[in-house]
């Protein structure tokens, strides 16, 4: 059952890995214009020079150019969407307004009115904490789980059972407990983000190969040698997939757990503004709750490449 | 004769969906100290299972093991391992990997500098002086079983088991690392127990070929002595009449006595 759910889950994140790729060019961006000056101040540009800054540039075009091309359609699109007025605005619209909104990103007027800045961070926050947790409690958990076979098959009915079940589900159990707004949408964080953590972090830990336990068996290592030099560095890629997966999960449940709870935050804040029917601002949330998400996703991507790098 | 290893009526069962499943039955044999013994047979005669019961990764359903007269009860490092597929740890150095093997072994009564002189040694002793840094997924799957080798050398092992060390590599550095070996296991004096199925691995380096019958139920088919002079040369071998007789007598027990794997195949 598991084995499935991860293909699954696996299938969804590799759009998103292609923009990894991408990032290459931005690195990229810097060398051609520094290569124009040269040749500007050069007189004599040599003719063999010319090749590899043509294949640069070249290359840069490659990197640079479908990704451009498919925003400036994106941008086309929606313009093309809002020319004739009606309620949604279109992007010049939407970019003025983004403007005034990022001059002072972080003013306060009392607890409903605070600046984009605020309430990202306390989104972030909410997410931090609750992600934080179900690491500190998901990870272990996974880890006993992989190693004995009985406790796995007690548990796994359980998690089969509850991990389909929208982390909002949660919510008003959450509210009970805590009687606050703020805790139980961490409460909820904490839900959808541990249950991708536990799994494969077993998974991981059933993985590791009986080769590698042979040779923790033959040369009788420590019981912490074994979990130290085997099975957490074997273990690692798992986990930082299942950080991954969470995360992502995480970023997108908190918005909605945010607009139900009230508060400060950027899914309240979506909503607040839908109330004041200030529309541009929650075209801007959207793209705000995108592009805050790709950087969580591709600096854990970053991390996990790091990590595995220095221990494949 | 000195009795270093025994094997004494030991058979193996393994519990499958099938039911029992007799892997192997009534093995004797009694290893010599400082004896090169190869075990040869088809595939799934139990060779590996042999080399596991003698490591301690699995034990015996019937009969006992003994090491210097004491009951072989698991796996230990006086019993050094060299896996067919190298079980490197990916994400240690060479130096690393057999560094972790002879801290567990000497840690507790030699200081770090003596450590590291002891792997740096190992390292040595196989010729990887330069690969001691790279981890093993920058080396050639040669190099890697030479780490291996390195790693189980490095604990001072009273008995090295090697389970087809060479099985995966390619026939050229088959043969030079089958020459670093007998080098080896002359210098040091190992007692060896190795799994092969190659005929010419096992009667170049063995002072005993132990053939088995095809499994189910496999056991010790004949023992065949090499009384071949050592140190041995590969090439003067070729043209050596009791190196080829030898090679015959193997390949006859192979292919004409123990030849009905083929027959249930076809």
């Amino acid at each position: 059952m598991s084995a499935m759910t991860m293909d699954g889950d696996f299938g969804t994140k590799k759009p998103v890995d292609r923009n990894t790729h991408s990032k290459p060019g931005a690195e990229v961006a810097a060398e051609p214009a520094k290569e124009t000056k040269m040749e500007k101040t050069a007189t004599l540009p040599a003719p063999v020079a010319g090749t590899p800054f043509g294949e640069k540039l070249a290359a840069f075009g490659r990197a640079v150019l479908p990704p451009t091309l498919g925003m400036l359609i994106l941008l086309c699109l929606w313009y093309v969407a809002t020319m004739k007025g009606g309620s949604i605005p279109g992007p010049a619209q939407t970019w003025e307004a983004a403007k005034v909104l990022f001059a002072d990103p972080f003013y306060r007027n009392g607890p409903n009115d605070q600046g984009i800045g605020w309430n990202i961070l306390s989104s972030l926050q909410r997410v931090g904490i609750g992600f934080g947790f179900a690491a500190v409690v998901g990870i272990p958990l996974g880890f006993i789980l992989g190693r004995s076979k009985f406790l796995a098959d007690m548990v796994n009915p359980i998690i089969s059972l509850l991990r389909p079940v929208s982390p909002l589900a949660w919510l008003p159990i959450g509210l009970l407990v805590f009687k606050k707004a703020d805790p139980a949408a961490t409460y909820t964080i904490f839900i959808c983000s541990i249950w991708p953590m536990i799994m494969n972090t077993a998974q991981g830990v059933q993985r590791v190969p009986q080769d590698y336990l042979n040779v923790a068996r033959v040369l009788a290592l420590s019981e912490w040698k074994v979990v130290t030099k085997i099975l957490f560095p074997a273990v690692l890629p798992y986990i930082l997939t299942g950080i991954r997966l969470s995360i992502g999960t995480a970023w997108l449940v908190i918005v909605a757990a945010e607009m139900l709870t009230g508060g400060v935050g950027i899914g309240f804040w979506v909503w607040d503004e839908w109330n004041n029917l200030k529309v541009e601002h929650i075209i801007i949330a959207i793209f705000v709750i995108g592009i805050v998400g790709l950087i969580l996703e591709q600096s854990l991507i970053l991390l996990a490449k790091k990590l595995t790098k220095e221990s494949s | 004769m000195e009795k270093f290893v025994q094997i004494e009526r030991v058979g193996q069962t393994f519990d499958t969906k099938k039911g029992k499943f007799v892997a192997l039955r009534d093995i004797d044999l009694t290893i010599r100290k400082g004896e090169f013994i190869a075990l040869i047979g088809h595939s799934g005669c139990g060779k590996s299972t042999l080399l596991n019961l003698i490591a301690g990764l699995t034990l015996p359903t019937t009969g006992v093991l003994l090491l210097e007269d004491r009951e072989i009860g698991g796996p230990g490092p006086e019993r050094a391992v060299v896996f067919q597929n190298h079980s490197l740890l990916p994400w240690l150095t060479c130096f690393e990997n057999v560094y972790l093997a002879v801290e567990r072994v000497f840690g507790a009564k030699e200081g770090k500098a003596k450590l590291k002189e002891r792997t740096a040694a190992a390292i040595n002793l196989v010729g990887l002086d330069h690969a001691s840094a790279k981890y093993p997924h920058e080396i050639s799957g040669g190099m890697k079983q030479r780490v291996g080798i390195a790693r189980a050398l490095s604990m001072e092992p009273k008995v090295l088991l090697m389970d087809e060390p060479f099985g995966a590599l390619d026939a050229l550095t088959r043969a030079k690392l089958q020459d670093e070996l007998m080098k080896i296991c002359e210098a040091t004096k190992a007692t060896t127990v190795m799994v092969t199925h190659d005929v010419d691995e096992a009667v170049l380096l063995s002072d005993r070929i132990v053939m088995m019958t095809n499994g189910p139920a496999a056991t010790i088919g004949e023992i065949l002595e090499v009384n071949l002079p050592r140190p041995r040369q590969r090439l003067t071998l070729a043209h050596d009449p009791a190196y080829i007789d030898y090679r015959a007598a193997v390949l006859e027990f192979l292919y004409e006595k123990q030849a009905h794997v083929e027959k249930i195949a076809a």
